[in-house]
């Protein structure tokens, strides 16, 4: 199952700082997406991009409003304005993220 | 109990008007904000100030000014409106000048107020270290602009001078909000918790549609009714900073718990520390209630104390980008956009461009993400981009894209070439005492 089925997401910048949103659909969802959504996972997730030797991915739990903030030091590589990336705030992101693959809820 | 309406009309300096226009004739508001600034604009604007010494502010102020004024002010039978925006840049006073000008036409009479004494580029020392581990000295004459983040210092300074309008150059997006909250309500400047609803409520509203349904459709999974004519959010507040967001009625765009939790992430770290000038906001046990159609009430934010020290924004000149783009289509597209990359990473080389970084990506393949595509779209574009220190060689990387036409693969079409200049932003940390907000008429 794909992420993107149980959650929505934003993505934002600060210098070379991207975060992700990841808000569930659904409240019920939510305790499972915390467990399967670990720092290990969307750092993995997004090796190929983050910068060798920046500091390591974040994750913030938002209970009231059924959400988790990744924040993914150096990802942008130099920041919006000195980046050669095609989408230099990084906005296409969270988007990516949501393709993540899930096991099946019991 | 009072209840404070403020609107949203811009979200960045390029942001629709019409809506705006929209919220300031049917959204009975007592504010109106425009938040136009970001990160390097004012680097940019600095820019055009140097070329054009009456410029430097921002490019839509007089259009949007224009379209809202003659709803600005006491007027018989509304509340009164007034306009608060950074679109002063790098120029405050001359943006105030030009919106004088713009009132006078009009046949209005109306105070106009700037806020300066965000430009510290004086104050900088040669020693001062930045974020990216330079230091200001090594920039030399490539330094264009030192901006700090003000509060709402200097706002409320000009709406106690009673401004109907009041343009800044660099404040921190929810103080543009905050302000007027402050002022209505007589919070104190300590009021931590007070300081951190009404920042919440600054930090939903500042990217205007970003939260009534902007930047948030995904057919069949989020749909949005009537996109084409969104609506900007506006809020009503009381005097606890309980706020209810919505939108005028009509407009198209919806207000949902979604809306208001994707916008209350957004560019935000530690949610139980979201530092502006003003306040240590606290977002991490907000929660969101709807109360009806496209009306959601936010709760539970919180504050602690100020940082003693502000943000300054450092833009500095860093060389040029070249920029070569060329589209295959067809079968065997991928293959032939390949061999064009090869060959034009081949050529750079061979003719000795010189370059400080170079990027060669197929869009439609691995443009934004890397290689993840399983499958072979039908057409690609490859992007080749390179940054130069010299303007001359950056020139270079788009004509040897170009040259595909016929030294490259077959089938290549629709070349672009750009060169754009880099103006790059950093940052450091200034005493708050060292920076001094005022008002200027």
């Amino acid at each position: 199952m794909k992420l993107h089925t149980l959650a929505h997401s934003r993505t934002g910048d600060k210098g070379d700082t991207s975060n992700i949103s990841i808000i569930a659909y659904r409240a019920e969802d939510y305790p499972w997406l915390c467990e399967q959504l670990t720092v290990e996972r969307v750092a993995g997730f997004f090796a190929d991009l983050l910068e060798p030797g920046a500091a390591p991915v974040r994750r913030y739990e938002l209970a009231n409003v059924q959400a988790l903030n990744f924040v993914l030091p150096g990802i942008l590589r130099g920041g919006v304005t000195r980046s050669l990336a095609l989408d230099a705030h990084g906005k296409c992101l969270g988007s990516a993220l949501l393709d993540i693959d899930l096991p099946i809820m019991n | 109990m009072k209840t404070l309406r403020i609107g949203s009309g811009a979200g960045y300096s390029g942001d629709r008007i019409e809506p705006a226009v929209e919220l300031a004739e049917h959204g009975d508001l007592d504010y109106l904000v425009f938040e136009c600034l970001a990160e390097r604009t004012i680097a940019l604007a600095q820019q055009a100030r140097i070329s054009d010494p009456q410029g430097g502010y921002d490019p839509l102020l007089s259009e949007r000014m224009r379209r809202v004024l003659p709803f600005v002010g006491v007027q018989t039978g509304r509340r009164r409106l007034r306009v608060i925006t950074n679109m002063g840049a790098a120029n405050p006073v001359s943006a105030a000048a030009e919106v004088r000008r713009i009132a006078v036409e009009l046949g209005l009479d109306l105070k106009v107020l700037a806020v300066v004494g965000d430009d510290v580029l004086t104050m900088l020392q040669p020693e001062f270290l930045l974020d990216n581990g330079q230091t200001v000295g090594s920039l030399g004459e490539r330094l264009i602009s030192a901006n700090a983040y003000l509060g709402v210092d200097g706002i409320l300074q000009a709406l106690h001078a009673d401004a109907d309008v009041v343009i800044t150059g660099r404040v921190a997006d929810p103080s543009l909000f905050l302000a007027p909250q402050m002022v209505e309500f007589g919070w104190a400047a300590d009021d931590w918790p007070r300081l951190g609803r009404g920042t919440l409520v600054g930090h939903l509203l500042e990217c205007a549609g970003q939260v009534s349904g902007g930047y948030f459709a995904d057919p069949g999974f989020k749909d949005v009714d009537d996109l084409a004519r969104l609506g900007f959010p506006l809020a009503e507040i009381d005097a606890d900073g309980q706020a209810v967001i919505t939108k005028v009625t009509g407009s198209g765009g919806r207000v949902s718990r979604a809306t208001c939790t994707e916008q209350l992430i957004y560019e935000v770290h530690d949610p139980a520390a979201y530092l502006t000038p003003d306040v240590t906001a606290d977002f991490s046990r907000v929660c969101f209630v709807e109360e009806g159609a496209d009306r959601v009430r936010a709760q539970g934010a919180g504050g602690r104390s100020r940082p003693e020290r502000l943000k300054v924004s450092v833009g500095y000149l860093d060389g040029w980008i070249g920029e070569g783009q060329m589209s295959y289509g067809g079968p065997g597209a991928v293959a032939r956009a390949q061999l064009a990359r090869d060959v034009v990473l081949k050529r750079l080389e061979l003719i000795g461009v010189k370059m400080q970084d170079v990027r060669a990506e197929l869009i439609g393949m691995d443009s934004l993400h890397g290689p993840r595509s399983t499958v072979e779209p039908w057409e690609v574009r490859l992007r080749v981009a390179a940054r130069c220190e010299e303007r001359s060689e950056a020139v270079r990387v788009g004509n040897e894209v170009e040259t595909l036409y016929t030294n490259g693969p077959s089938g290549g079409g629709g070349a672009s070439k750009s060169v754009r200049q880099v103006v790059a932003v950093a940052s450091l940390l200034l005493p708050r005492d060292a920076v001094n907000p005022r008002i200027e008429a």
